[in-house]
């Protein structure tokens, strides 16, 4: 199997920090969780383990006859709480401000359908649908005869990205056509439902040019797995140039393929 | 005249069970009800396991090669209902209906009638579901959450999920009323509440919870039912109906559901741990407070599971908050297991490793349960394979891990004969490895960003998804080692009445096997326990 040629995501542990000063939070307050859960695991393991090891009958001992200690489970109620204080505060914070979508630069209206994106530039006057590139929708066919791995970005490509500036408060107003969707892109700490009848809001500013890549989250049909979400974001100047372009009446492929 | 007296003082204790077919269709015994009901849990787990199985073959690698999409969503969907309402809830009724009346010394359920007839209902529920594998528009594919409005789009099956959902929860309903008449009104005349065996008081629990929240699931689906064919928008935002409110019906049934799923498994390893450490259980009055202020804190939690919808800030505060609150008494339960091992004088029989595993593969799911909490964070791995990797940990060498652990701790008592150990050890072991090698990489592959229920990703995501793949199949290969060690049960030698050396309680008082019927005269718990010091 040859990869040569092929761009492709790499191979990832870990939650992508990724470009928003949001995304940098919420990786640090993962982060943050985990490293606590680390050391409580040490400690409680570490003890299980010492005692799975010393307090055996095959060694002879004798079982002690304790049942209780009130001391030690006051002590064992009253850190944790502690620790759950220390973890609260800072992830407060950040929730106050991924739910601050005020004062945006501009708003994109976000449809989900089955099974593809819709996006309106509210200000802008432009919108257009958002699909599966061609060659994962061929490729993606059972008995389609090509291997995935031949494909670039598969099933994480699609025909015309969602542009935006960088260094934009871009506000996102998410809804749905028929069922409930979710629109997520990991590097922009996104993941917002679009449900009919509903209108929510979320919020980024980019502070990275690239091309960022995510997909829905909630099951929403037969081609869940199969719309992409692909976010371009580009230099403001570049940004003008394509509204311009647009408005113009230019064809209705978007940006630097 | 004087004959009928006669009758109706004639003893019952040496009527052993009908002949045939009707001893299992008609039988009021706690006993044989407890059997049907661990069988059944057995053959749903197979069951349930083999749409597991579709479900990781296909995603082992990239490309689609065996099954279509919505055959894959009916795969997922399915393998949740049945795993769920089939197999870990069944199994742990089945060891309710062992092991209660034994434990706190009654002669049978509290109501045998009723109890015949709230398994009796199970085969048909679940007929009716597997049924729908085979109807136009196929098996349910929403997932087991049912959201409208896609569950709306279900084809002829849609009537058929509901009508058997509403049956499974009369099920768990008429069970659970049982075990609280059971509970309260039968126990041994000197056995106080506060003196009851953890496993029974982890029921009684689980029960209250049961009555709170199955009536919440049926209201939700009947409502879908409506929706569908009487022309009612309960959930049609078209109508004037909000979608949303399906999810905060069905996940204020939900959580509750996932302790209903777990606290059994918290009783029967806190009766394990404490036999093969040959020490009391380390503080078990705080261990029943500790789980009423889990069933408690259930119940105001359920809105973490929708922390992407759309709330407001101060909603998503408070269920983080109480969420987090969570880890309080869960942490207490862990300590006080970790201090009941510690100066103990442990051996490692198969119910015991078992028991360990869950410890410490328990707590893993609890770390990722914590990690969840945070709602930022949660934006992130909602609806990933974090979440599956979180939830398969606690429901799998969480409460399945448990339910083994029981039924390795109580076959002797059940069969008369040991199991073979080292069959038993080979099952656990492999069990152990085969679990973490499905499960752990999921992970990383929620937090690269693979969402759950895709049939298909991204190429960036094979490797770990053939490691899981790898280890799923070797799981349920594993698990033929226990269906071995249940079918040669009877072979092994003859097993005492006090079956492990440092157990303590009742059902160590009656012979292995048990009698067909147990205590028709009450015992005396506290004589009981002081011939085992």
């Amino acid at each position: 199997m040859s990869f040569v040629g092929t761009a492709n995501a790499e191979w990832a542990l870990n939650m992508p920090r990724g470009i928003t000063d949001l995304s940098v939070e919420t990786y640090n307050i993962h982060m943050m969780i985990f490293w606590w859960c680390v050391a409580i695991g040490i400690i409680v393991f570490g003890v299980m383990i010492v005692s799975l090891f010393r307090h055996r009958k095959s060694q002879g001992v004798k079982p002690a006859t304790f049942s209780h200690s009130t001391t030690a489970e006051v002590i064992w109620t009253a850190i944790p709480i502690v620790i759950l204080m220390l973890i609260a505060i800072p992830v407060a914070e950040t929730m106050i401000k991924l739910e601050d979508s005020r004062d945006p630069d501009m708003s994109i209206v976000v449809t989900g359908y089955q099974w593809k994106w819709h996006y309106k530039y509210q200000d802008e006057g432009i919108d257009f649908y958002s699909s599966l590139a061609r060659p994962s929708l061929l490729a993606r066919r059972k008995e389609s005869g090509i291997d995935p791995n031949t494909v670039d970005n598969y099933l994480r490509d699609v025909d015309r990205p969602l542009v935006v500036p960088r260094g934009a408060k871009v506000r996102l107003l998410l809804t749905s056509n028929d069922v409930v969707h979710s629109w997520y892109v990991p590097e922009l700490a996104i993941k917002k439902d679009t449900i009919p009848g509903i209108i929510n809001e979320a919020w980024f500013n980019a502070k990275e040019v690239g091309t960022y890549r995510g997909q829905c989250a909630e099951l929403c049909g037969k081609d869940h797995g199969y719309m992409p979400i692909v976010v371009e974001v580009i230099e403001p100047e570049a940004y003008k140039a394509w509204v311009d372009a647009r408005k113009d009446g230019a064809p209705q492929v978007a940006s630097s393929k | 005249m004087s004959t009928t007296v006669a009758d109706l003082h004639d003893h019952h204790d040496d009527h052993g069970p009908a002949k045939g077919i009707g001893r299992w269709l008609f039988s009021t015994n706690h006993k044989d009800i407890g059997t049907m009901y661990l069988v059944f849990s057995l053959t749903m787990f197979f069951i349930g396991g083999a749409m597991a199985l579709v479900i990781r073959s296909e995603l082992a690698i990239p490309g689609l090669q065996f099954v279509h999409p919505e055959f894959f969503n009916s795969m997922t969907t399915m393998h949740a209902l049945i795993m769920v309402f089939g197999a870990v809830m069944p199994a742990f009724v089945g060891l309710a209906n062992w092991m209660i009346p034994l434990m706190i010394g009654a002669p049978d359920m509290a109501l045998p009638r009723m109890n015949n007839w709230s398994f009796w209902i199970l085969p048909v529920a679940f007929g009716i579901l597997l049924s729908t594998l085979f109807m136009p528009g196929g098996a349910p594919a929403s997932g087991w959450t049912m959201y409208p409005p896609l569950v709306l789009q279900t084809g002829n099956a849609f009537p058929f999920l509901i009508f058997s959902v509403h049956l499974m929860g009369i099920s768990s309903i008429m069970g659970a009323i049982n075990v609280i008449v059971t509970i309260i009104n039968m126990r041994a005349p000197d056995m106080s509440l506060l003196k009851m065996p953890m496993f029974v008081w982890t029921w009684l629990i689980t029960a209250y919870l049961l009555i709170a929240v199955m009536p919440v699931l049926a209201g939700a689906v009947t409502m879908l039912l409506t929706d569908q064919f009487f022309g009612t928008s309960f959930f049609l935002a078209a109508g004037g109906g909000d979608p949303v409110m399906f999810q905060h019906i069905f996940w204020f049934f939900g959580h509750p559901e996932v302790y209903i799923m777990i606290l059994p498994a918290f009783g029967v390893v806190s009766e394990i741990i404490p036999t093969f450490s040959r020490k009391k259980l380390f503080g078990h009055d705080s261990m029943v407070y500790a789980a009423s202020s889990i069933a408690f804190l259930s119940f105001i939690v359920w809105a973490h599971h929708m922390f992407t919808v759309g709330m407001p800030l101060t909603g998503q505060m408070f269920f983080m908050f109480a969420t987090m609150l969570i880890a309080v008494p869960t942490g207490v339960k862990i300590f006080n297991w970790v201090a009941t091992m510690w100066r103990g004088a442990m051996t490692f029989e198969t119910p015991m490793l078992f028991s360990l595993a869950f410890v410490f593969l328990f707590t893993i799911g609890g770390f990722s349960g914590l990690m969840l909490a945070a709602a930022p964070a949660d934006i992130q791995y909602h609806d990933t394979y974090f979440v599956v990797a979180h939830f398969h940990y606690v429901l799998v060498p969480g409460s399945i891990f448990a339910i083994m652990a029981g039924v390795y701790y109580w076959l002797p008592k059940w069969t008369g004969h040991m199991y073979n150990e080292t069959r038993g050890k080979l099952h656990f072991w492999l069990s152990t490895i085969f679990v973490n090698l499905t499960f752990f990489p999921m992970h990383f592959l929620g937090l690269a960003g693979m969402p759950r229920r895709i049939p298909d990703y991204s190429t960036q995501f094979t490797d770990f998804n053939t490691v899981a793949s790898i280890g799923a199949i070797g799981f349920g290969l594993s698990q033929l080692i226990f269906v071995w060690v249940l079918v040669t049960a009877y072979r092994g030698e003859k097993a005492l009445d006090r079956v492990w050396e440092g157990s303590h309680g009742l059902e160590w008082t009656v012979p292995s096997p048990a009698p067909y019927h147990t205590f028709e005269t009450p015992p005396i718990a506290r004589i009981a326990n002081e011939a085992f010091e």
